[in-house]
Order: C-alpha cells, then sequence, then structure tokens
C-alpha cells in the first residue's frame, strides 16, 4: 500500500466571478522514502496541489472533490484537530521563500519548539535539544546561536536551512517542499538541494518536490509528474520522462532548456501561453498551443495511455499505441 | 539606550520651544487681557499704564525673550485670573485630565484588540459585518453629541450614572488628587471616558482588523499552520504580535491627540481638568495660561512617543534603541 495516495483531487476556488477550478482529476500515489517531483509552468496548479495534500488552502480555495489517503486517513475530509495532528508532525511542508517564511518577531527557538511542543509530550528543554541537534543536522555554522536569534539577524540561505530543520524536527514520513530554492541565490541553490537529498535520503522520508526547474527534477527526484492547466499530463519515472518525453507539452519543455538549443541559435519555446483557468479550451486544454492538434484534441479529453513506464494523456500517442497493437495483430 | 534618551530630550526641549513661540505668537489675536484684569471703573491711561508696566506693549521678540529667560527656569509667569503661577495652576489639573485619557486608553485597549481580532478571523459573520457598521456612525457622531446621549440614557433615564464632576477625591503623595481609590470617583469617570474613547475606539477596532486581516495572510503565518501549532497560538501569538507594530504607532499619536479631545469632553461632563481650564482661560485671554496648556500638553506629546518608542521596541526585535549588539 502506497504511503500516499491522492484520488481524483478537484480543487475549487470560488471568486466572485463564479467557481474556478485550479485543480482537475488528480491522482498519484507516493511511496515511502519516494522523491517525487512535480513540475509544470507557473499556473499549472503545482503549488495549489502541494496545499491541497495538507489540505491548508487559503480562502476561496477549497478541495471540493477527491480523497488524500495517508496512514488510513483521508486528509480531505478530516477534522480540523485530526489534520493538524498531521501537520508538521507526519507531513510537513518547506515554503518557496524562506525571507517571509519565519515570523519576524519570534525566536528562531520559539518558532522550533512550539513546533515540538505541539506534537509532543516533552519539557521545553527537551525540544531545545532536539532542536539545535535539527540546526546541526542542516548544517548551519555556530547552530547553539541561532536559537535565540531572530529571522533578520539571518541570510537567507541559512533562513532556508532553519525552515528545513523545523520541516524535520518531527522525523516526518513526507516533507513537501513548494520551490524551495527559487528564491536563493545560485551558488547557495545547489548547496540546499543537496542538503535536502541526503537528508531525505538518510531519514528514509518521502519528498514532494515542487518546481520548475527541469535540472534539480532530474537530480534529485525518482518519479515527476508534469501538470499543465490543473491536471496531470504525463507522469513517470523521471529518467524515462526526461530522456524520452511522450507528451508533445513535455517535449516543448525539454526542448526548451537551454542545453538543448543550437549555440547562435534562439532557444525554443512553447508557442502561446497557458490559458487562464476561467478559459480553459475544450478537449486536450493543451490543443491551442499543440504543434500536433487533431481534430479530436478539440473534441475530447485524452485519458491516460500506458507507455513503457509511463503515462500519458494525449490522443496522439493514444493513437500511436493503437497502431502498434493492430500492426502486431496484422 | 542613555543616547536615545538623550536624544529624546533635546527633541523635547524643541517641540516646547515651537510650540511656545507659536502659541505665544497668538495671543495678540485673542482679545485684550486687560478687559479681563480689570475692572469696567479703571480709566485708559490707567490701562495703558499697566500696559506698559507689564510689558505688553514691548516688540513680539522683546516679549518673548522675556518669557523665553523665565520659562528655562520653569516659570511660565503668572495667570492673569489666579493670580498664581501658570504653571502650578495647570499642575493642579493635570490628575484629572490624566486619569481620564487613562480610563479613555483603558476601553479602548480592552475592547478594540478583542472585537478586531475577532472580527479579522471572522471577516464574514454578522458580529463582523455589525461591528463595521456601527464602528461608521460611531466615527461621525461628534463628541459632545455621544457625550449627551450617554447622560441622557444613563443618568437622566437609568439614574446609574452620575452625569458631572469627578466625585471623591483622595490626595496621594501630596500633590495627586486621584478619583481612581473611591467607588465614587470611579462612578464618576465611566461616563466621560466612555463619551472621550468614543472617537478613537472605531478607528482601533477597523485598524487592528484590517492589520490583522492582512498578517493572517502571510506567508509565515501559513508556515505557522503547516507546523501544526494550535489556531489559539496562531492568532494571538503570530499574528497579533505582528498587527500590534502598527497599532502601538498609531496608538501613541492618538493617546496625545486624546488630550487634545478631552477639551470637548470634559466641557461637557464638568470635569475639572486641564481641557476646562483651557477654555476658561481662552475666554478670559489669559495668556500666560493659555501658553503653558500648550507647552504641557506638547510635553505630553513627547513623553507618550518617547514610552511608544520604547514599547515598540520590545515588540519589534528589528528595532534596536538600546544600541547593542
Amino acid at each position: 500500500m502506497p504511503l500516499l495516495e491522492v484520488n481524483n483531487l478537484e480543487v475549487c476556488f470560488g471568486l466572485r466571478s463564479g467557481a474556478v477550478k485550479a485543480l482537475r482529476n488528480v491522482s498519484f500515489t507516493l511511496e515511502r522514502g519516494e522523491r517525487l517531483g512535480i513540475v509544470g509552468e507557473s499556473g499549472a496548479g503545482k503549488s495549489v496541489l502541494g496545499f491541497s495534500i495538507i489540505n491548508l488552502l487559503s480562502r476561496p480555495g477549497r478541495i471540493s472533490s477527491g480523497n488524500v489517503h495517508f496512514e488510513g486517513y483521508d486528509l480531505a475530509h478530516l477534522a480540523p484537530e485530526e489534520l493538524r495532528s498531521i501537520r508538521g508532525n507526519r507531513i510537513s511542508m518547506i515554503f518557496q521563500d524562506p525571507m517571509m517564511t519565519l515570523n519576524p518577531v519570534l525566536t528562531i527557538g520559539t518558532q522550533m519548539v512550539e513546533c515540538l511542543l505541539a506534537h509532543r509530550k516533552i519539557s521545553v528543554v527537551d525540544a531545545k535539544r532536539i532542536a539545535l541537534k535539527k540546526l546541526q543536522q542542516v548544517q548551519i555554522p555556530s547552530p547553539e546561536k541561532r536559537l535565540d536569534q531572530y529571522p533578520h539577524e539571518l541570510s537567507g540561505g541559512m533562513r532556508q536551512r532553519i525552515v528545513i530543520a523545523i520541516g524535520l524536527l518531527l522525523d516526518p514520513d513526507i516533507i513537501i517542499a513548494d520551490e524551495p530554492t527559487t528564491a536563493l541565490d545560485v551558488t547557495i541553490q545547489a548547496e540546499i538541494m543537496d542538503l535536502m537529498l541526503n537528508l531525505c535520503e538518510q531519514n528514509n522520508v518521502a519528498l514532494i518536490l515542487i518546481t520548475h526547474d527541469l535540472g534539480v527534477v532530474s537530480q534529485v527526484t525518482q518519479r515527476m509528474l508534469v501538470m499543465y492547466a490543473g491536471r496531470i499530463i504525463e507522469q513517470g519515472p523521471t529518467k524515462e520522462v526526461i530522456n524520452d518525453a511522450q507528451h508533445p507539452y513535455t517535449q516543448g519543455l525539454m526542448n526548451a532548456l537551454p542545453q538543448m538549443a543550437i549555440p547562435g541559435q534562439k532557444l525554443n519555446q512553447i508557442k502561446g501561453t497557458m490559458p487562464p483557468l476561467q478559459r480553459i479550451p475544450k478537449g486536450c486544454s493543451f490543443n491551442p498551443r499543440c504543434e500536433y492538434v487533431m481534430d479530436i484534441c478539440e473534441q475530447k479529453l485524452p485519458s491516460f495511455t500506458e507507455s513503457g513506464n509511463c503515462q500519458v494523456a494525449c490522443h496522439m500517442v493514444a493513437e500511436s499505441k493503437q497502431d502498434e497493437l493492430l500492426g502486431n495483430e496484422v | 539606550m542613555i543616547a536615545f534618551f538623550v536624544k529624546r530630550f533635546f527633541q523635547a526641549v524643541v517641540v516646547m520651544f515651537v510650540i511656545s513661540l507659536i502659541s505665544f505668537s497668538i495671543q495678540d489675536n485673542l482679545g485684550d487681557p486687560l478687559r479681563e484684569l480689570v475692572g469696567q471703573a479703571v480709566s485708559e491711561e490707567e490701562r495703558q499704564a499697566l500696559r506698559e508696566e507689564m510689558g505688553l506693549n514691548d516688540p513680539f521678540l522683546v516679549q518673548y525673550v522675556r518669557f523665553a529667560k523665565k520659562a528655562v527656569q520653569g516659570d511660565l509667569g503668572n495667570s492673569y485670573f489666579f493670580k498664581k503661577p501658570a504653571f502650578e495652576v495647570i499642575m493642579k489639573k493635570l490628575p484629572a485630565t490624566l486619569e481620564l485619557v487613562f480610563g479613555a486608553t483603558i476601553i479602548i485597549v480592552l475592547f478594540s484588540v478583542p472585537i478586531g481580532v475577532y472580527s479579522a478571523i471572522n471577516p464574514q459573520s454578522w458580529f463582523s459585518k455589525t461591528v463595521m457598521g456601527l464602528s461608521i456612525v460611531g466615527i461621525s457622531i461628534p463628541v459632545f453629541l455621544t457625550a449627551i446621549g450617554l447622560i441622557y440614557l444613563f443618568a437622566i433615564e437609568l439614574g446609574w450614572l452620575p452625569s458631572y464632576g469627578r466625585g471623591d477625591t483622595t490626595n496621594v503623595m501630596g500633590f495627586w488628587e486621584t478619583g481612581l481609590l473611591s467607588a465614587d470617583g470611579l462612578k464618576h469617570l465611566i461616563l466621560p471616558s466612555f463619551t472621550l474613547a468614543s472617537i478613537m475606539l472605531p478607528l482601533f477596532i477597523r485598524l487592528i482588523r484590517a492589520e490583522m486581516m492582512e498578517v493572517l495572510q502571510s506567508e509565515y503565518v501559513k508556515f505557522a499552520w503547516a507546523k501544526g501549532i494550535s489556531p489559539r497560538r496562531i492568532y494571538f501569538l503570530h499574528a497579533l504580535k505582528n498587527t500590534m507594530l502598527p497599532v502601538i504607532t498609531v496608538g501613541g499619536v492618538q493617546i496625545g491627540t486624546m488630550v487634545a479631545y478631552t477639551i470637548l469632553t470634559e466641557t461637557v461632563f464638568q470635569w475639572p481638568g486641564m481641557g476646562f481650564l483651557f477654555l476658561e482661560a481662552v475666554n478670559r485671554v489669559d495668556t500666560p495660561l493659555i501658553v503653558a496648556y500648550l507647552i504641557v500638553v506638547g510635553a505630553i506629546f513627547v513623553v507618550t512617543n518617547t514610552l511608544v518608542d520604547l514599547i515598540y521596541g520590545l515588540v519589534n526585535p528589528t528595532v534596536n534603541l538600546a544600541g547593542k549588539k
């Protein structure tokens, strides 16, 4: 049985102009200790998916249907108190911008200790000891000094280390990292990513890494989901998806990487932009931008087709698979 | 820390210098002090002689320098009406006014924080919507109308509370007449305090609500939820502490402003404080008393703002008043 199982998750934002669906029919699983990447353009629903796993959507967002199964609980329909006992404890989250994540008027120590005390019946002294141990694990210089400091006294990289330490405080089963390195200096990015990878491996923590950095995904994760306009359009082992992308959108993302362009030539890019959630086209939501668009793409939503170890939601892939089957039979 | 206080002290001196200059320069436009000072029977020659003697005919700067020289020694001149040092007269009335401001501040803090926080957490509830509506009404009703309404309801119709005066007062430490130590004094304080608070209370409720709603949207509050800590701790520690930063700043200025608003409240309730005294002084063209009042109020402003800065420094770790590293 997988550690986490998301079934047909649908997230709705009730706006004045009407409800907008930010996630549609999202299903995936996560095994214990597995590292899963979620990629896609801005606005594809990556962060919404991350937050909806622990049911922490900001108003007016809410889970309108589907389930999130974790250790026998359905997180999508759990009472607030029970949900609270899982958040930060079994599943913790690392946010994008470390400059905004820590409370400016509370010391690092306070922000770490409160998290431990909320989930475990231990003394403040013990909590401080655990906090110090975690600060050592994230390799922060002179950790004992940090507990009494305020966030403004630390650099961005150090703050993100502290956020990671807070994420690891209670030895969670899953860490959801929402673009944990985007707001950091390029030189720090690699360090932080290495640190997270090592910590997850050592502690057998499953990682859900939300990012638009395909390089990071290929280095860190074992499996990946590609999202477009609130849906998963391709998922599978990271190596296969990266090396042999099936969906035209994923192919477009790969071709857009600077490494893929011939020096001196313009970078390849996918034409157009992602449609706003209020105006998602009929059929396959990628059809207006797709180079291989067919009639059926504008009519019918593609279902998942198995291709190797991957699942792809594309009519073209489905047809070529069918041809293969027929060809074999003839 | 010492550097901070020294700086503040010099700021206070500058503020009081400017205030005294302004108040001194308007005195010629208030009317003739001699009209109140001497009777009808005094002839014009005698009046002129008296003016000459008091130095009222001297050029403005000569008069001001003479005043300033004495002022730095603590002598703000004698009140024409009371025939006593103006500073002494004011200080005798100061406790009544400060206790009124204190009462109003307590009411504002006691009501605005819980109401503001509640309506920020539950912005859609009927309670929040009612409070928001009422606060607009509260801001727009003038103080004297609130006062009259309260007197009508609680003093005349219900007969629960007295409508004027301070009631029994007790002398503490020889110079401070307080009404806070007797039941009668406290009863007298209730209506004037609510009246004085009525202007600021809606403002603070709205301010706290708006700030709190913004803080609740912040990333660090969202992160606090993701940590699984209790809602009470998130609202009253994580969010409220950040909410209070701008509120403290505005609050400091508003407490000073409230000292000025006491003029209206004290007049309606016949409250024997500085504001009431000031109004009488204006009517009597008692220039030294007017100048002394304005300087004392200026000093109160500086002192409250210094206190507010100290409190702000305690709440906000990024502010470093003490200059420590």
